[in-house]
C-alpha cells in the first residue's frame, strides 16, 4: 500500500520557494529518512503531508488529501515535531485523559505502561519535565497509537545522547512493524543510518537523492586510495575527495566494488559523508535531481 | 531518567490489535471544554476569588449591620428595599463584571497562545477539526461562564442571606422584613435570565470578534482587539460628524434593551414585570448579532486552519 505519494508538490512563501514540486512516493513499512541542511523544505514536507500547510500540487495520504480532511487523517497518523510541542500548563494525567478522549485509536494501557517505566510522575506538569522527559511524554502519548504513519520532525533536537539512542530504540523495537511507516527528519544523520530503510536528500525544495538503503550501500563507495593509484581513481570521477591523516578518501557514486578494491580499501560510506558530498557539489547535485 | 526507561513491557506488546472505538462529538466536545478548563483555571477561580472577598466585606460590614436595619425601618418601603438590595445586587455586578473581563481576556488568548507556545502542532496532529476547537473554546464565554457566574452568585448571595439572618437574630430584629425584601428565587431567576439573554446571546458578536482577533493576530491581541473599533469610531466622527458605529458599540455593551430592563428591575419591588423574553427574541438586534457572530467564528476556523506557530 502506498502511503504517502506526491507529485509536482509545490509551496512558495512570498518569492521564496520552499518546495520545488518534488515527487515522492512511501510505501506502507519503510522508514524514510528525510536529511537535508536548514531551510531545505523537509518541514514544509512535512507540514504538508500533515494538513498543516495549504501546497500546490498533487498529495495524496494514505488516500486522503490532508489539507481537507486533516482532522480524519489523523486518526492514521502521528507526528512529534521538533521541538517539544506538548502545552506546558497541562499535567501528565491531563495529556493521557486527553488523548484518551478524544483519540479512538489510542490505547491508554500501553500508554500507561510506557510511562510507568520512566521516571515521570502523572502529577508533574510538563513545564516541570526535562526536555527528555517530555520527549518520552509526547512517544508515550504517540507509541499506545494504533497509527498507520508516524511523522517525526527533528524529534531528538536538543537532547543528550542516553535519550537520543533510547528514543530510536523505542521506536524501533516496541513500536515499528511492518504494517507501519515512519517518516523522520533529523540531523543527526548517524544515528539513524541503521534505523532507516530509504532515504531521501533535499535541498533547496528539491530532492537530490531518493534511494532505499540496500541500493544506497551498493552505489555509493568509499575508498582510501593508495597514493600511487590515486591518479586512477580520480579517473572513475569521484564525486567527492578529502584528506585524512595524509591518505585520500574518495567518495564514488555507481563504482563496482571490484574495481574499488583495486584502488585501495574500500568501505561503505555513512550517510553523513555521502550527503556533504552531495550538497556540496553542485553538478551532482544537478545529477541526482535528474533521477 | 532511568536507563531502564525504555523497554514495552511484553504485555502490552501482546496487544498490538486495538480495537477502535468511535468517538462520539459529544465526548469529544465534552474532552475539548475540559481541555480549556484545564488550561484556563482563571474561568473558575477569578469568580470564587471575587466571591471570597465580597463575603468578606460584607462580614466586616455586619458589625453595623442590626444598627443599619433598624435605621433603614424609618424609611419608606422603596428606600427600604434599595438598602436591603444592596449588597445583593453589589455581588451580583461585581462577580458577573468579572467574568465578563475573565471572558474577554480568555477569547483574546485562545486561539492565539496555543500559536505561540507552538502547541498548536500537538493540538492538530490529533484527530479533531478546526470547527470543533473553534466551538469548544467559544462554548466557555457563552455556555461555560454564563452557567459558573450563576453557580457562584446565588451561592454568595445564599451566603449574604444567612449571614444577615443569623445577625438580625443575633441583635433581636424580626428577620420578617429581610425575607420579605430579598427574594432568592426570584433573584436568580432574574439573573439567569440576564445572563443568558445578554452576557450569552447578546455579546455573542463581542466573543466572536475576540476569537476571531486571536486567531488572526501575530503580537499583542488585545491591541488588535480594541484598536481598529476604535479608528472606524474616529473616522466615522471625522468623516460624517456622526457617531452611528460608536452607539451601536455602546448599545451591545450595555446590553441592549434586555441591560436597561435588568437595570430597572434591581431597583423595582417586582423584577420580573420588567423582562419581556419575546420581545428580545424577535428583537433584529439579537439576530444581527448572531448572524455577525457566526461570520467572526467561521473566519476563525479557517483562520485556525492556515495559521502556523508564531
Amino acid at each position: 500500500m502506498t502511503v504517502i505519494e506526491a507529485r509536482g508538490l509545490r509551496k512558495t512563501f512570498g518569492t521564496t520557494v520552499a518546495l520545488d514540486g518534488i515527487d515522492m512516493r512511501v510505501e506502507e513499512g519503510h522508514i524514510l529518512g528525510l536529511i537535508g541542511p536548514n531551510g531545505a523544505g523537509k518541514s514544509t514536507a512535512l507540514n504538508a503531508i500533515l494538513g498543516l500547510t495549504l501546497y500546490q500540487g498533487e498529495l495524496k495520504v494514505l488516500g486522503r488529501d490532508p489539507w481537507t480532511t486533516r482532522d480524519q487523517l489523523m486518526c492514521d497518523v502521528c507526528f512529534i515535531a521538533d521541538v517539544a510541542v506538548l502545552p506546558r500548563w497541562i499535567r501528565v494525567s491531563q495529556a493521557v485523559d486527553y488523548v484518551a478522549g478524544i483519540h479512538p485509536r489510542f490505547d491508554r494501557a500501553k500508554a500507561e505502561a510506557f510511562l510507568a517505566k520512566t521516571t515521570i510522575k502523572r502529577t508533574s506538569k510538563v513545564r516541570e519535565l526535562s526536555k527528555g522527559m517530555v520527549t518520552q511524554l509526547h512517544l508515550a502519548l504517540v507509541m499506545a497509537i494504533d497509527a498507520k504513519l508516524l511523522v517525526l520532525d527533528e524529534p531528538t533536537l536538543g537532547l543528550d545522547i542516553l535519550y537520543r539512542k533510547q528514543f530510536y530504540d523505542s521506536l524501533l523495537n516496541d513500536y515499528f512493524d511492518r504494517s507501519r511507516t515512519i517518516v523522520v527528519t533529523t540531523h543527526q544523520v548517524e544515528e539513524v543510518q541503521h534505523v532507516l530503510t530509504d532515504l531521501m536528500f533535499i535541498n533547496r525544495g528539491r530532492i537530490v537523492l531518493n534511494c532505499s538503503m540496500e541500493d544506497f550501500e551498493q552505489r555509493f563507495v568509499e575508498v582510501a586510495v593508495h597514493p600511487e593509484q590515486l591518479a586512477a581513481a580520480r579517473a572513475f570521477k569521484p564525486i567527492q575527495e578529502r584528506q585524512v591523516f595524509g591518505r585520500s578518501i574518495l567518495l564514488f557514486d555507481h563504482l563496482e566494488r571490484q574495481q574499488a578494491a583495486g584502488l585501495g580499501e574500500v568501505r561503505t560510506p555513512s550517510i553523513a559523508d555521502v550527503f556533504v558530498a552531495v550538497m556540496g557539489n553542485p553538478a551532482s547535485q544537478a545529477q541526482g535531481a535528474a533521477r | 531518567m532511568s536507563t531502564q526507561s525504555n523497554a514495552m513491557p511484553e504485555s502490552a506488546l501482546g496487544s498490538q490489535v486495538a480495537i477502535p472505538t468511535v468517538i462520539s462529538p459529544a465526548r469529544r466536545m465534552y474532552w475539548l471544554v475540559r481541555r480549556e478548563l484545564w488550561e484556563g483555571r482563571a474561568i473558575y477561580i477569578a469568580p470564587v476569588a471575587v466571591a471570597a472577598l465580597i463575603l468578606l466585606g460584607f462580614l466586616i460590614s455586619m458589625i453595623h449591620f442590626a444598627g443599619k436595619m433598624r435605621a433603614a425601618l424609618a424609611l419608606d418601603p422603596m428606600q427600604q428595599h434599595e438598602i436591603t438590595m444592596r449588597p445583593y445586587h453589589f455581588a451580583e455586578l461585581l462577580i458577573m463584571g468579572t467574568t465578563f473581563i475573565v471572558a474577554v481576556f480568555y477569547c483574546l488568548d485562545a486561539l492565539y497562545g496555543e500559536r505561540r507556545d507552538r502547541s498548536i502542532l500537538f493540538w492538530k496532529s490529533l484527530p479533531v477539526s478546526d470547527l470543533a476547537t473553534v466551538l469548544s473554546k467559544a462554548s466557555i464565554p457563552l455556555v461555560v461562564l454564563p452557567l459558573v457566574t450563576f453557580a457562584i452568585t446565588v451561592v454568595t448571595q445564599g451566603i449574604i442571606l444567612l449571614l444577615s439572618t443569623v445577625a438580625l437574630i443575633g441583635s433581636g430584629v424580626s428577620v420578617a422584613k429581610l425575607w420579605n425584601d430579598v427574594s432568592l428565587w426570584q433573584m436568580s431567576l432574574m439573573l439567569l435570565y440576564h445572563l443568558v439573554a445578554v452576557h450569552a446571546l447578546w455579546y455573542a458578536p463581542i466573543y466572536g470578534w475576540l476569537l476571531l482577533v486571536s486567531s488572526w493576530a501575530r503580537r499583542m491581541p488585545f491591541l488588535w482587539a480594541v484598536l481598529p473599533p476604535l479608528a472606524i469610531g474616529v473616522v466615522e466622527k471625522i468623516a460624517f460628524n456622526t457617531s452611528h458605529f460608536a452607539t451601536m458599540l455602546g448599545n451591545r455593551f450595555m446590553g441592549g434593551r434586555e441591560g436597561v430592563a435588568y437595570t430597572a428591575s434591581s431597583m423595582s419591588m417586582e423584577p420580573l414585570s420588567q423582562i419581556n423574553p419575546g420581545r428580545f427574541l424577535i428583537s433584529p438586534g439579537l439576530w444581527i448579532g448572531f448572524a455577525i457572530a457566526a461570520i467572526f467564528l467561521a473566519g476563525a476556523v479557517r483562520l485556525r486552519r492556515y495559521r502556523e506557530p508564531i
